[in-house]
């Protein structure tokens, strides 16, 4: 090993876990999702900070029939945004296919040229055409990107990034350690669908589809989903595997795959993870504490009202700690709405909290 | 790592880690073998899980001596989900042991090794899906590219043959996973403790008890993934036994992932290019551009 190399590796190492100091960056921010119009306009009317939408085509991760924004919409998206002085987010966050790269890097152009204030991006090629093609453009690192340490951090952060958005893999500890040592602004899942995978790394979706987030920009796709009635039992399926069979005093959750109920040996459980929400409303006074910038909240795919409802909750809840952190209690109506709005009708800290795992 | 590539050449069988927890007799007596086996390259870590210590490092250390006086080209393999303070502190061990290359599973890794310089093989894990992210990593050390398992061949030919890859594409090797139970996700859950009932912090390192994971069906007994502690694999073993001449001139390794049954018989088919009709329990739809767990072509069952 040759000695000057390894010493200018320890140098930057330690440059690297030095506690460092943010300025300027925002904290605790509401973000909430919009598929459409009127879930944007929504989401606004209840106090998000911002907004984040996608384009009509797969190159995000909710590329889902009948939702997103077409270019024209997408401009008017921008309008209502900045007159009510909120930012809008543009998630083109699934991977460039080969050859193919013109079709994300015209996506890219066309959410530039509506005035989008921020860009979600996961695929290297794309952090770099961003770069270099917009460099005064704020990006932001996808949870597609599946940074979950400070390492993989550091690594994105040659491409001139702001912000990084964790995986929900991470417990509440490992949030604080990359709290305190990045010099990244950190965005987290505050509520919503629960990916209990690393992001970006997980094909369990294309195995039994042949379509993933990464490359269709959707996970348990609708188009392979199918219901049935068979003695007296409703049957989900994706692509015809039997994800679960419910009762008729049972709430029938989409089949997304890693929400099924399987049989390890003779035990029939939901193997991986139960249909849930992730809900950290009480995490708020740590997440304050921390410097988190800003709190995301999933759902794109999901109703006006749905997202009406959750703004509404988030934006009395977050205003509640920022004022008092230090006597935050959340609120039984509060907790009463984001259960009711939750996968089957329960909610978790997921990996935040240690026993999760 | 000699950079030539032969477009006649068929490809060159590794042996990937073991991603599974097993006893540390066990695992002297697996490299024993592949140390007298025709395998071209052996990878060499723990990938899975940081709590899995039945090896020290220093065990893979001396593993990895033995193996490469065998003449075998040992590539030590990191982590693929980093986490803690921890797992970065294991991860300067690894990239600063400065003898044996790395197999960077994450991107952290990849940072670390470009910082100091040095090639590195570029795991499946890695998300490359298109010329210019597998051209940045060139620029940044990775010398081979282990691709992700989801793609086709017709993905990985259209990607190899882009322009942008015209001057670098004779020195980049191609490793393509051929056999075994493909790893599909990672997670901050044990799904192992989780099927016996315990929290992922006393997990008592259960999934030794499972040298090849535990198979989870549907409830109509269709296998669909192998739990392996964070990891969840495919349920049915990937085979592409019968690809190996679609491989030619595009793939210069194909990695056949370790389980302790007939895992020697394999090796040698690869090596010498044996076709076998595919088991009940085999797939290979993924190099087919179909779902994964599809499969193609003549079957036994």
């Amino acid at each position: 090993m040759d000695s000057s190399r390894s010493r200018t590796y320890t140098e930057a190492h330690e440059l690297l876990t030095k506690a460092v100091t943010k300025s300027a960056a925002p904290l605790l921010e509401l973000l909430c999702p919009a598929g459409s119009m009127p879930a944007l306009k929504a989401a606004i009317h209840e106090g998000a900070d911002a907004v984040y939408v996608g384009i009509n085509n797969d190159t995000n991760a909710r590329h889902f029939a009948g939702l997103n924004f077409t270019p024209e919409q997408l401009k008017d998206a921008v309008q209502f945004t900045h007159q009510a002085k909120r930012k809008l987010h543009v998630a083109i966050n699934t991977f460039a296919h080969p050859g193919q790269l013109i079709r994300w890097q015209r996506t890219i152009d066309i959410a530039v040229a509506a005035g989008a204030d921020v860009l979600i991006l996961a695929d290297i090629a794309l952090l770099e055409y961003t770069q270099n093609r917009y460099p005064d453009t704020e990006v932001h690192l996808s949870v597609q990107a599946s940074a979950t340490n400070l390492a993989a951090l550091e690594f994105y952060q040659q491409f001139g990034i702001r912000r990084a958005v964790l995986p929900r893999v991470l417990t509440l500890q490992q949030v604080r350690a990359l709290a305190r040592q990045t010099t990244l602004e950190l965005e987290v899942f505050a509520f919503g669908s629960l990916c209990i995978m690393a992001e970006g790394r997980c094909y369990l979706s294309s195995y039994l589809t042949g379509e993933s987030p990464n490359t269709a920009g959707a996970c348990s796709p609708a188009a392979f989903v199918r219901w049935q009635e068979q003695a007296g039992q409703l049957e989900s399926r994706l692509n015809n595997v039997l994800i679960d069979r419910f009762n008729v005093d049972e709430t029938a959750g989409y089949p997304t795959l890693c929400k099924g109920r399987f049989d390890v040996d003779s035990e029939r459980y939901h193997v991986l993870e139960e249909p849930t929400s992730l809900n950290t409303l009480e995490l708020l006074p740590l997440l304050h504490r921390e410097g988190i910038a800003s709190l995301k909240i999933e759902g794109r795919q999901r109703s006006p009202a749905y997202v009406r409802a959750l703004t509404k909750v988030w934006r009395a809840a977050i205003d509640n700690v920022k004022a008092a952190p230090d006597k935050f209690q959340t609120q039984e109506s509060w907790q009463a709405v984001l259960t009711g709005l939750s996968e089957g009708s329960q909610t978790t800290l997921g990996a935040y909290h240690r026993h999760w795992k | 790592m000699v950079a030539c590539f032969d477009q006649t050449m068929v490809p060159k069988v590794s042996v990937g880690p073991i991603l599974y927890y097993w006893p540390k007799l066990q695992l002297e007596q697996f490299y024993q073998q592949i140390a007298d086996s025709s395998a071209t390259v052996v990878y060499l870590g723990e990938t899975v899980c940081s709590k899995r210590r039945e090896f020290s490092f220093a065990d893979y250390l001396r593993t990895a001596q033995m193996l490469q006086e065998a003449g075998k080209q040992v590539v030590l393999s990191g982590l693929t989900l980093l986490e803690s303070q921890a797992d970065l502190r294991a991860l300067q061990q690894l990239t600063t042991q400065g003898q044996f290359m790395v197999e960077a599973n994450d991107l952290g890794t990849a940072h670390y090794l470009s910082s100091q310089q040095l090639p590195f093989v570029g795991g499946a894990a890695l998300s490359l899906y298109n010329e210019q992210s597998v051209l940045k990593l060139w620029q940044l050390g990775m010398r081979r590219w282990v691709v992700p398992v989801e793609l086709s061949r017709d993905w990985l030919q259209t990607l190899l043959s882009q322009p942008a890859l015209d001057s670098i594409r004779q020195q980049l090797e191609i490793e393509v996973f051929a056999y075994g139970h493909l790893p599909l996700a990672w997670s901050g859950r044990c799904f192992t403790a989780r099927s016996e009932n315990r929290h992922k912090d006393d997990c008592q390192l259960c999934c030794i008890k499972y040298p090849t994971g535990r198979l989870s069906t549907s409830q109509e007994g269709q296998p669909l993934f192998v739990l392996n502690g964070i990891q969840t694999q495919s349920g049915a073993k990937y085979n592409l036994q019968n690809d190996l001449h679609s491989m030619q001139g595009l793939v210069n390794y194909v990695r056949l992932s370790p389980d302790p049954d007939e895992f020697m018989a394999k090796l040698s088919q690869f090596s010498h290019g044996v076709a076998s009709p595919l088991r009940a329990n085999e797939v290979n739809g993924y190099w087919h551009r179909l779902a994964g767990f599809n499969q193609h072509g003549p079957s036994i069952e």
